[in-house]
Formats: C-alpha cells, sequence, structure tokens
C-alpha cells in the first residue's frame, strides 16, 4: 500500500509552503486569522467583520441524479484510483483531475467561481480563504453529508472553511511536521526540539530547505523565550521575527544539508548524513517500511503542519457529482485508504480501524485516533502577511521571511 | 483534359512565382527567414526584455501583488546586501575554478585526441565523451551523491587503502567536482575542434626552428588552441552560473548559488521582481564574457 507519489515528493521546495504564496485576497478581505492554529476552539465565526461573497447562495437541498461528470482541482497523490474508480463505478460520475502545483495555482484556477469548469478543489488550509473571501466558493450544505457526523470535532467546521457556520467544503486530511530521529542514537527519545539546536549534533542535524522554518524556530522560542511574547508562529513582528531568524543562523552550523525533498531526507538518514532533524509522516513511515530504525514525535513545544478541505466551487457545474464525491471522500474506509497511501492523518474518527485493516498500526502511525491534545499541538500553516491578528502592520510579511531565509541564515 | 490544364495553369503560376522570387533576392531572404525570425523576437527576446522590465518592479510586501512601479530597488538590496554579493562572488568564483579545472583538464585530453591517437582510438574517445551526454542529468548528480556520501564509494575506498576518510558529502568541494565533471565534455570538443585544425606544417615549421615539444606546444600549439578553449570555457562557464540544482542535491549549507536565489524567491516567495533582478546579474556577466572571448575569436572555434 506504500505508494505515495505524494505531492511533497514531487514538488521539491514549494510543496505545500507555496502556500507562502500572495496572500493577495486574503489581506484584502482583512482576515489575518486565517489559519487554524488555535484549533481547539473552532467557531467558525467572521474575521474583522468581513463577509464572503457567496454567503447567501441557496444550498443543495437533496442530492439529485449525477451529471455523468466531475473536474476537480487536486493536488497530486489525491486523485488515486484506488478510491477514485470505486467511486466512478457506484456514481457514474466520471471524475476528471487537474493537478496543481502550488496553492497559488489552485487559488487561481477557482478565480470566477471555478469558471463554471471546476466543480472542487482540494486546497489546503491558507488557500481557503482567499478562495473563499475571493467569492469562488459554493456554501455546501453539510447535513447531506452524512460521515460529516464522525468526523473529530476541530474538523467538523473550521475556522479555514467554516464562516458563521456557512460551511464551503468538507475537511479532508491533515498532517504534522515531525521530529525524526536514528534510534541507534537517541538510547531515550528526545522530547524537544532542542535537540535540532544542540552543538552535540553538529554535523547531523537537517531541516527543510524552507523558509516556512521560520515559523518552526519561532513555535520553539515561544515556550522558550516567553519574554519575546510569541502567540503565533505565522505572525511574528520584527524583534520576535530576528529572534527566530538568530535561532536558525545559529543552528547553520549544526547542519550539513538543508533537504529540498523528502527522497533526500530519507537518503540522508539511511546514509548516516543524519542523525536528528524535521519531516514529514511521509520520510517517516518510507522509513519504517525499509525496516530503517527512524523515531517520530511530536515534541513538548508542538509542530507545525497542514490540513486540507474539498472545496465546492460558486460555478460548480456538476453539484450532484460533486455532492456524491464529498460524501464519498469523507467515509471511514475511504478516508483510511488515502490517509495510508498517501500518509497524512484522516479527519474521520472511524478511519482508524480500517487503517489497521489495509496496514497495521498505520491508525497510531498516523496519529488517526490521537486525542485532541495532539492536533492542538500542531500549529496549521498559513501565509505569513503584514498585517498581525490584532489588525495592525508591524508583522513581518513572507517575502522577508524568503530574503532573511537566504541572506542570514543561510 | 481539364485536370491538365489546370496542372499547366497551376504550375504556370509556380514558374512565374520562383521566377519573380529569383529576381528579387530580399524577397527569398524575407520569406526564409520570417518564421525563425518571428519565432526568435517572440519567444525569446520578447521573454528577455520582459524579465528586464520585471526586474525593475517590486512586490507588494502587505499583498505580495506586482506593483508596477519603476524602481531600482531590487538591485540595491542585491549590491548593498553582503549576503547577496557573496553569493554573486562565490558563484563567479566557482564558474572560474570550473572553467579552470577543466581546460587544464581538456588540452592534454583533446591533444591526444587530436594528434596522437589512431583513428580507432579516437573513435573510442569520442564515444567515451559523448555517452554520459545522453545519460540524465539527474541520475549522473546522484550517482556523484552515492560516491561521496558518509561510507559511500570514496570513503569506503579510502577507509580500505587505510587512508583518512574526507567527508566531501554536503560541502562545495562536491558541488565543484560534479561541476567539473558534468561540463567536462563542453570543454573538450572545442578544444579537440581546434587542435585538429592546426596545420601540420606550422609544427613542422616549428619543429625545424628548433622548437623543442614543450615549446612548441606553449608558443605554436596553445595560441592556435586559445579561440578553441574560450568557446569551450562559454560553455562551462555560462553552464555553472545558472545551475541551481547540483547545488540543491550535492551541496551543503554553503550551497546558496545565484540560481538557487532565483529559484527560491520565484517558486516559494512568488518574488518574481526579485528574482528577475537577479537573473540580469548572470546575463550582465555573460554579455561581457562573450564580448571578450569574440575578442578572443572564440566564435570562430565553436
Amino acid at each position: 500500500m506504500m505508494t505515495p507519489p505524494s505531492r511533497r515528493f514531487s514538488r521539491p521546495l514549494t510543496v505545500r509552503l507555496a502556500l507562502g504564496l500572495a496572500a493577495a485576497s486574503l489581506v484584502a478581505a482583512g482576515c489575518g486569522s486565517s489559519g487554524s492554529s488555535s484549533g481547539s476552539t473552532p467557531t467558525g465565526t467572521s474575521t474583522s467583520g468581513q463577509t464572503v461573497p457567496t454567503a447567501n447562495l441557496p444550498v443543495l437541498q437533496k442530492i439529485g441524479k449525477g451529471e455523468g461528470q466531475l473536474n476537480l482541482i487536486a493536488w497530486e497523490g489525491y486523485l488515486n484510483p484506488i478510491w477514485v474508480k470505486p467511486f466512478q463505478q457506484q456514481t457514474g460520475c466520471q471524475v476528471n483531475a487537474k493537478y496543481a502545483g502550488s496553492s497559488d495555482e489552485m487559488v487561481a484556477l477557482m478565480k470566477n467561481g471555478g469558471g463554471g469548469q471546476y466543480d472542487m478543489v482540494s486546497s489546503s488550509g491558507d488557500a481557503d480563504l482567499r478562495i473563499l473571501y475571493a467569492g469562488d466558493a459554493h456554501p455546501v450544505n453539510i447535513n447531506l453529508i452524512p460521515s460529516w457526523k464522525d468526523f473529530f470535532p476541530a474538523f467538523q467546521s473550521p475556522p479555514f472553511n467554516t464562516i458563521n457556520g456557512v460551511h464551503y467544503g468538507v475537511s479532508l486530511q491533515w498532517g504534522p511536521n515531525v521530529l525524526m530521529y536514528n534510534k541507534k542514537d537517541f538510547s531515550t527519545p528526545p522530547s524537544s526540539w532542542s535537540v535540532i539546536y544542540d552543538p552535540k549534533y553538529k554535523g547531523q542535524v537537517t531541516v527543510p530547505d524552507n523558509p516556512i522554518q521560520i515559523a518552526d524556530a519561532a513555535l520553539y522560542l515561544q515556550t522558550h523565550k516567553p519574554s519575546l511574547g510569541i502567540t503565533d508562529p505565522y505572525e511574528l513582528t520584527q524583534p520576535q521575527f530576528q529572534a527566530s531568524v538568530q535561532l536558525l543562523a545559529g543552528q547553520r552550523p549544526l547542519i550539513e544539508k538543508y533537504w529540498g525533498l523528502a527522497s533526500q531526507e530519507i537518503f540522508d538518514f539511511k546514509n548516516g548524513n543524519a542523525v536528528v532533524g524535521a519531516g514529514w509522516p511521509y520520510q517517516v513511515s518510507t522509513l519504517k517500511a525499509d525496516k530503517f530504525p527512524i523515531g517520530t514525535t511530536i515534541p513538548s513545544e508542538g509542530a507545525t503542519g497542514w490540513a486540507d478541505t474539498w472545496m465546492l466551487a460558486a460555478k460548480a457545474p456538476h453539484p450532484n457529482c460533486a455532492y456524491m464525491w464529498m460524501q464519498y471522500i469523507s467515509t471511514p474506509k475511504v478516508q483510511a485508504e488515502q490517509a495510508v497511501n498517501y500518509g497524512e492523518t484522516p479527519d474521520n474518527k472511524l478511519a482508524c480501524a480500517y487503517m489497521n485493516k489495509l496496514q497495521a498500526g498505520s491508525c497510531d502511525e498516523y496519529h488517526a485516533n490521537a486525542p485532541l491534545s495532539y492536533f492542538n499541538s500542531v500549529k496549521l500553516w498559513k501565509t505569513p502577511i503584514a498585517t498581525c491578528d490584532n489588525g495592525k502592520p508591524d508583522c513581518v510579511p513572507y517575502a522577508d521571511w524568503v530574503s532573511a531565509w537566504n541572506t542570514q541564515v543561510k | 483534359m481539364t485536370v491538365a490544364a489546370a496542372a499547366t495553369k497551376n504550375s504556370g503560376i509556380w514558374s512565374r512565382a520562383s521566377a519573380a522570387l529569383w529576381r528579387r533576392p530580399w524577397a527569398r531572404a524575407t520569406i526564409l527567414l520570417t518564421p525563425p525570425l518571428a519565432w526568435f523576437v517572440l519567444l525569446y527576446l520578447a521573454a528577455l526584455v520582459v524579465l528586464l522590465i520585471t526586474a525593475f518592479w517590486q512586490i507588494n510586501p502587505f499583498t505580495t501583488n506586482i506593483e508596477r512601479v519603476w524602481s531600482l530597488g531590487n538591485l540595491t538590496t542585491i549590491f548593498t546586501s553582503s549576503a547577496y554579493r557573496g553569493i554573486i562572488l562565490r558563484t563567479v568564483g566557482m564558474a572560474a575554478a570550473v572553467t579552470l579545472v577543466d581546460a587544464v583538464v581538456a588540452f592534454p585530453f583533446a591533444y591526444y585526441m587530436a594528434r596522437i591517437a589512431s583513428s580507432r582510438t579516437r573513435t573510442f574517445l569520442f564515444v567515451a565523451i559523448l555517452l554520459p551526454l545522453w545519460a540524465s542529468y539527474l541520475a549522473k548528480v546522484y550517482s556523484w551523491l552515492l560516491i561521496f556520501t558518509h561510507n559511500g564509494f570514496l570513503d569506503w575506498g579510502l577507509g580500505k587503502v587505510g587512508l583518512h576518510q574526507v567527508h566531501l558529502i554536503y560541502t562545495n568541494w562536491s558541488v565543484f567536482t560534479v561541476f567539473c565533471y558534468l561540463w567536462l565534455p563542453f570543454m573538450i570538443i572545442p578544444v579537440y575542434a581546434a587542435l585538429e585544425r592546426i596545420p601540420p606544417s606550422q609544427i613542422e615549421a616549428s619543429q625545424d626552428l628548433g622548437a623543442r615539444t614543450w615549446r612548441t606546444t606553449r608558443s605554436v600549439m596553445l595560441p592556435l588552441a586559445l579561440p578553441g578553449i574560450v568557446a569551450g570555457s562559454i560553455f562551462t562557464f555560462s553552464l555553472t552560473l545558472g545551475d541551481y540544482i547540483t547545488p540543491l542535491l550535492v551541496g551543503g549549507t554553503s550551497a546558496n548559488f545565484m540560481g538557487n536565489i532565483i529559484y527560491t524567491n520565484i517558486g516559494i516567495a512568488n518574488n518574481v521582481p526579485f528574482a528577475a533582478a537577479m537573473a540580469l546579474i548572470p546575463i550582465a556577466i555573460m554579455a561581457v564574457y562573450l564580448l571578450s572571448a569574440r575578442a578572443l575569436g572564440a566564435f570562430e572555434a565553436i
């Protein structure tokens, strides 16, 4: 079952962090509180009094006969024949895939409500708000999706796809960026990110070659330097930002290689070029499948991560098939199939049993049965923008993250 | 009957047209050159001009939208930041070092091929040089990764013969070695072409005048081969200047080159204006380089 043509795999640096890209409509909508980093309280309230242009469109009341076609914009690996074929057979809806390479591309393809061409997009938390505040997403009648009841509460109405109680899609899957370590070199498992800043592991640390890594440093400082007053690792004032960059600049001598590809990190662990570092569950499961003694944990400081949603396009030409897809993709079995094949965490809490059937131990491995505290420990990615949550323009925008990464860290 | 008549009429038109074209060479040239020229202007020059213009725009740090306001901000950032200046110097230094080493390695090799080897050996050497060009660039870089990695082929071999292990992986030494390997064929071929063109009579004349092998090589062969070396250096220098994949794969924490800056600014930050400004620098360097190369007569050797 281990065949993930993972998008993170295929798109080296940009990957999900392509979210760093233009936050235009997000900012225009003045919704600095885009992310779901405070996932414990998924209130789904509006931000800064902004309204979603499509909020009052009537939702579908009853799913009718399928239109025979369904046009989906997706991350690579999200439309695997394993679960797409049975759907086509059951519903007669032919799935046509358009794979997007970045959050930006997804936002662009969804312009003008999907242009009357696309029905849905599997966008990440950062792109969702840009899409729905631009009026490109259609309200969804969540009562037509039975499995939604079985979702973890944090993903039923998360603030990145549900505004004022109106749903614009159905949550899909999510995942953390974890601490990885070679069990041979750690007799006691590390419990803090401090190991990747520890001179003891000089030349053996690896972290992603990506400016969003500054958020990981900020998350670490949030716990270890409370005087900085960091509350959100994606919203950093100039002093907080500089402190995070300093931490990473100090980490540089410990690092032999910033990894750009998932395969690269796997290679480095296997060949002893790295013994500890930051990575994705995908690398962990691949190394485990190769019987490599890889250890993984979400340290006490928490971790960064991502969350995806199937959003409904405002001008979806095949709404009945789209609803059938939402019903289907939310069911425990399909959630389990995607989780195991791609290496991420399902939103449906009943998926756990199916995951273990597909691959023994995979439920634990992907934290599909983990408690809420686990979810709360993950700060989901969002685009750093100049407007802080409090409305002040004091925060450091993503373009500065990139230049700091290139000139001060590396 | 009608068909034949039509054919005659048709061929009449064709022969008249061809006669008209024959009388007007400029029309012939226009018709012949317009499609490739349009292609060149539209796709190549227009893209370059757009790049040039974009470099003088900015992105709004607030929205990250492109702002079409003229400014030298991007270039100012590049030249005032010591980090970017360092990256430019590192890139140029790497390109120069790779070019130098490739030239030193290529000259005796090309010399042997052009003047000493039997035609059979020469064919074999040609195949040996050109065959790697058929293999995927990535496969070649990855195989170097396997050689350099900890406990990889290199360190394993050094350990076997009782030498100190060098741990070259993820250093600029490994980037340098891979570049030298990758671009070597692009140096050998033009140097070979230049050496092969030297008339034997000139070498004989040098020998008749009492010059020994070394003197002949230095005073006759080398000056005559110089255009070939410069032509080859255009390839090795420019290819190194623009590459970002090799540093990404085998480079370490100091493997930030101009190409990598362009890549991260487009791929992650969506800061196309800054990437465009950065791209102007290798273009400017190459322009200077090509002008000097032309002065050295390199274009006749390509």
